[in-house]
């Protein structure tokens, strides 16, 4: 990564991502095939309720006949962090016209997210349209291309497994969180170390006390919390 | 192909859930300044929600009981961490990632 912030070094900047977006998304609609999902149907559900976590969810919840209301519960719930996200890089984006902020953060994922805030270790804390659309972009086309393509192949790729690709996009968190640890400057290393070590302690506690849809929001919540705790008692 | 409007409704009323709250922040941040204590907390977002993404990954959880490790992810970590530090570089990481992988599922 660099620090420049045109359309074309988007592109590039999200190209390690598309490998991770290609394994979940085929694995994704592999199942929504086997689920008895049409081809259009698993296209229009990652053009429409664009959420990696939730799509997975839907995907078992429609075909067992779950109430509207549980869907939107369980969709809305896995992907709360999304407002955090978004809360974090909007300031980022005041000076565009509003209607292109709208646009970014319309197709904002887990993966863009963590790009951007990587990406503004590079480049003094600074993102622009061209930037962000162009990662957005990518991720958005990657994402419903591949979920189609395992539809499509639902009968012929049966395991994606073999490849590896399916530790792709953990590759990615792992690597991201990687350039965070060693580029970020706004909090000191030995805080951030000692914030992947709270993070991973409660998402273990997390997993074992809190339902898989709630578990990611509220370990990011409490972590966030611990975090602003001991910044204030060792920090300061 | 045809589309049935349960399938439909379903995905217009989570999508507009999720429209929901990617929108906001974009919308009322356009106009307000966060307060300061909102700022702290956000700047832990990043390095925990990385975190959590990562390590949760690494596990199969249910509630009640205790999460399975999964590990063949767990040992990638390594391969993955050492190219990290070489290379610096993303599409490197990835790539040594899911390559050690498949050399582990084929041994």
């Amino acid at each position: 990564m660099n620090d420049v912030l045109d359309a074309r070094t988007g592109v590039k900047d999200t190209l390690p991502t598309v490998l991770g977006y290609i394994g979940i998304g085929m694995a994704f609609g592999i199942i929504a095939h086997t689920n008895g999902f049409s081809p259009l149907e698993t296209l229009l559900m990652s053009l429409m309720v664009y959420t990696g976590s939730g799509q997975f969810a839907l995907v078992s919840m429609l075909p067992a006949g779950s109430s509207l209301l549980s869907m939107f519960m369980a969709v809305s719930l896995m992907s709360a962090r999304m407002l955090l996200m978004c809360m974090t890089l909007a300031p980022k984006f005041k000076k565009e016209k509003l209607a292109k902020n709208l646009w970014l953060g319309f197709l904002i994922t887990d993966e863009t997210f963590a790009l951007a805030i990587t990406k503004l270790n590079y480049t003094k804390g600074k993102l622009n349209y061209d930037w962000m659309n162009a990662s957005n972009i990518v991720a958005y086309a990657a994402w419903t291309l591949a979920g189609l393509a395992g539809c499509l192949l639902g009968n012929l790729v049966s395991d994606t497994k073999a490849l590896g690709l399916d530790y792709a996009v953990i590759a990615m968190f792992l690597g991201l969180l990687y350039l965070q640890l060693i580029t970020d400057q706004s909090l000191k290393i030995e805080l951030q170390l000692i914030m992947i070590g709270v993070t991973m302690v409660l998402t273990y506690i997390g997993m074992i006390i809190l339902p898989a849809s709630a578990t990611t929001i509220v370990v990011t919540v409490v972590s966030c919390l611990v975090g602003m705790g001991i910044k204030h008692v060792y920090f300061k | 192909m045809s589309i049935s409007s349960k399938v439909f409704i379903t995905y217009l009323v989570c999508g507009t859930g999720l429209a929901a709250l990617r929108l906001m922040p974009f919308l009322l941040l356009k106009k307000f300044n966060l307060p300061k204590a909102v700022v702290e907390f956000l700047e832990f977002v990043p390095i925990v929600i990385m975190t959590t993404l990562w390590f949760s990954s690494l596990f199969t959880a249910k509630q009640g009981h205790l999460p399975q490790i999964d590990w063949q992810y767990a040992i990638v970590t390594i391969p993955a961490l050492i190219t990290a530090y070489f290379t610096r570089s993303l599409m490197w990481i990835v790539v040594v990632g899911v390559a050690s992988l498949a050399l582990i599922r084929l041994i």
